[in-house]
């Protein structure tokens, strides 16, 4: 079978049928009703005239456009955020209060003598001082990095280095299991910011206690003068070989949020939205923070992880309006079944969204039949910062496709000819993604890793290191990767991070890392590891290397499953044939093993 | 099941999916994702293992009854009587 064939059969072959819409009868009417037209006639200056601007054209800063209008609008007094803690406690927050908790954390951060464009790094779950913290910081013009909670020490130290944090804020629990043993290796960081349970105070040595710091602050601040392209948020993401790389996006990255918001969100003023994303990764920022407050829309913020029952009751309790989740809970609530939404009332829910990975066409049909709606699949990278091919409201979805293009981004199948660009204008032919370079939320750097940011663009695009295709309706398909990264719950994780804490272990003398495909989690993380001579694989050392791995990675990072080789095969250059690796695991064809050397063949 | 007899079969479980968690001072009443920085597939892991060694199907629905070690012991004492 060709590339073109199965391409062009993909989802139709299953038998999947594309859901279409009665566009006339969806209320409120879609942002986005007429595709074509709003293509054609789109306009990145109209779209930036969706933001205000900071007032005196003193330029355009992030925590403005998602606080500071609002605040001091019609709307001041009405509720912005509203969180739901593990424990059943509530805490609401209007616009005005909004402004005035980040005017706090703005001023406080200048008192402690922190400067525009240092890093304040937050390590937070899902609780609302995420959002003062990093609405706060962009106020006073830090970079923000948010961190993933679940991340061990090891990674947490690699992106506080390779970030050169200044500043961390996060909880006095996660600082006492994570950090505390990392502040030797940690010397430029000048402060770190302790949040107690339960907005209880904190007293540990070496740290400032949020609510002294920021309970003391004046609660007025005015922002300072800032350029679109000053340095906003710093997200890291994995590669297939080396350290993490820390994207570093702009303060005009809002016009994106605020547009996708729209467009692919469908958000309208009135709305509860909810994303469930994980703090730390850059949807938690730019649909848990940032979008839905640029549109002026209740967000909403639950602390829990996925279970149905809590799930489906925050939905009926809390109205949700718009819902934006990821495969791995969908694909949970799909085991869980129909049944556990009997007697729901979810009327109020009009649009619900997923990203992180493609949603499997199973999972379209079974919540269209269950919710009496789809999740429409979007995509986006960290690098991309905001959504750039989402399916939208008012469109037919196809299941399994990731949709069309958001306005104003030109996307592309593309493929690499003797080191030249060509673009693949056939439809139903796979190459590698790509973007068209210059959307407002473009990544503009790799912080310190200027060659591995140049190698991301070539002749004016952008290339996503995704495989995929275009039908003839104009639909992206995702193909697969085009590098070895893994997808795990929704979370890029690079094999050499693994690698590198496995390779701590004295008894391993080589590691590679795999992902192998799971009905839940999309993919896990799966090592193979070779071992000194004098070790013995056994089943107390596979645990040994497992609790290795989880304490210094985390369980999101650290590998599910373990195995053991004699030997792990490698390029002639040296490098562990990760694919090799794979295509034994999954029992597949294992391709031109010319390269490799002979003893590990 | 007793709270011994419980704490002592998911500490076998959980030396297989995380070895590294001491269960010996997580409270029966302490969420155990939270107390062990134990993750959403590591909770399914540990569920799959406690059918596997009660041989009691667990549906879906049932799993919050399962955060924690009292609630454990409550679910399978249950069975028991």
């Amino acid at each position: 079978m060709t590339t073109k064939d199965a391409g062009q059969d993909y989802g139709v072959r299953a038998g999947y049928r594309r859901i279409t819409k009665q566009v006339e009868s969806l209320r409120p009417p879609p942002n986005l009703s007429d595709y074509e037209a709003i293509c054609r006639h789109f306009r990145w200056d109209a779209a930036r005239a969706l933001l205000d601007g900071l007032p005196g054209g003193a330029g355009l800063n992030i925590a403005h456009e998602a606080i500071d209008r609002h605040a001091d609008g019609p709307r001041g007094d009405e509720v912005a955020l509203r969180w739901l803690g593990r424990r059943g406690q509530r805490r609401s927050f209007t616009w005005a209060g909004l402004r005035d908790a980040t005017n706090r954390v703005a001023n406080a951060l200048g008192a402690l003598g922190v400067r525009p464009g240092e890093r304040v790094f937050a390590l937070l779950g899902r609780i609302p001082e995420l959002h003062l913290a990093v609405l706060g910081a962009l106020k006073a013009k830090c970079v923000v990095c948010p961190l993933f909670s679940a991340f061990g020490p090891e990674p947490i130290l690699t992106r506080l280095t390779l970030g050169d944090a200044r500043v961390l804020v996060t909880t006095e629990a996660l600082y006492r299991r994570k950090v505390e043993g990392l502040r030797d290796s940690l010397p430029n960081l000048a402060h770190v910011i302790l949040i107690g349970e339960d907005e209880t105070g904190t007293a540990v040595k070496g740290t400032e206690d949020w609510h002294a710091l920021v309970g003391a602050a004046d609660p007025h601040y005015a922002i300072p003068p800032t350029d679109p392209e000053d340095p906003a948020l710093l997200h890291f993401t994995s590669g297939t070989t080396g350290r993490p790389k820390g994207a570093l996006h702009v303060h005009e990255a809002v016009v994106m949020h605020t547009l996708t918001g729209r467009y692919a969100l469908d958000l309208h003023a009135d709305d509860i939205f909810w994303c469930t994303a994980d703090a730390g990764w850059v949807t938690g920022t730019s649909y848990g923070i940032i979008a839905p407050l640029a549109n002026g829309v209740t967000t909403l913020v639950v602390e829990a992880e996925f279970d149905a029952e809590t799930w489906y009751g925050v939905l009926e309790r809390e109205r949700v309006t718009v819902w934006y989740t990821a495969p791995t809970a969908i694909r949970m609530m799909m085991r869980l079944g129909s049944e556990a939404l009997k007697g729901r009332n979810l009327s109020a829910l009009r649009f619900m969204a997923s990203v992180g990975e493609p949603l499997n066409p199973e999972a379209v049909v079974w919540s269209n039949e269950t919710f009496g709606r789809p999740f429409h699949d979007n995509w986006w990278q960290t690098e991309t910062g905001g959504i750039m091919i989402a399916n939208f409201a008012a469109m037919d979805v196809k299941p399994g496709s990731m949709g069309r293009p958001v306005p104003g981004v030109e996307a592309a199948i593309v493929t690499r000819e003797a080191g030249r660009l060509k673009v693949v204008r056939e439809p139903g032919v796979s190459g590698e993604l790509a973007l068209k370079a210059g959307w407002p939320s473009m990544m503009r750097a790799y912080i310190n890793e200027e060659e591995r940011y140049r190698k991301c663009f070539a002749d004016g695009w952008y290339l996503t290191g995704d495989l995929a295709m275009r039908d003839e309706e104009g639909y992206f398909w995702f193909v697969g990767r085009a590098d070895d990264v893994i997808k795990s719950s929704g979370h890029l994780i690079g094999p050499f991070e693994v690698e590198s804490a496995l390779m701590e272990h004295p008894a391993v003398a080589e590691a590679g890392v795999i992902g192998k495909p799971d009905p839940t989690a999309g993919e896990i993380v799966k090592a193979f590891v070779s071992l000194k001579a004098g070790h013995v694989w056994s089943e107390e050392l596979r645990r040994d290397l497992l609790g290795h791995a989880r304490k210094r990675l985390g369980p999101a990072v650290a590998p599910r499953e373990i195995d053991a080789l004699p030997t792990l095969p490698r390029t002639r250059s040296g490098k562990i044939m990760r694919r090799l690796l794979k295509a034994r695991e999954l029992g597949l064809p294992e391709g031109d093993l010319s390269t490799l050397e002979d003893d590990a063949r | 099941m007793t709270p011994s007899e419980t704490k002592r079969l998911v500490a076998e479980i959980l030396a297989a999916i995380a070895p590294e968690a001491d269960i010996s001072a997580v409270a029966g009443d302490a969420d155990l994702r939270e107390a062990l920085d134990l993750d959403s597939i590591d909770f399914l892991n540990l569920v799959t293992g406690l059918h596997e060694r009660t041989g009691r199907p667990i549906p879906e629905a049932d799993y919050p009854r399962l955060f924690t070690l009292d609630g454990i012991a409550g679910y399978f004492g249950a069975a028991a009587d």
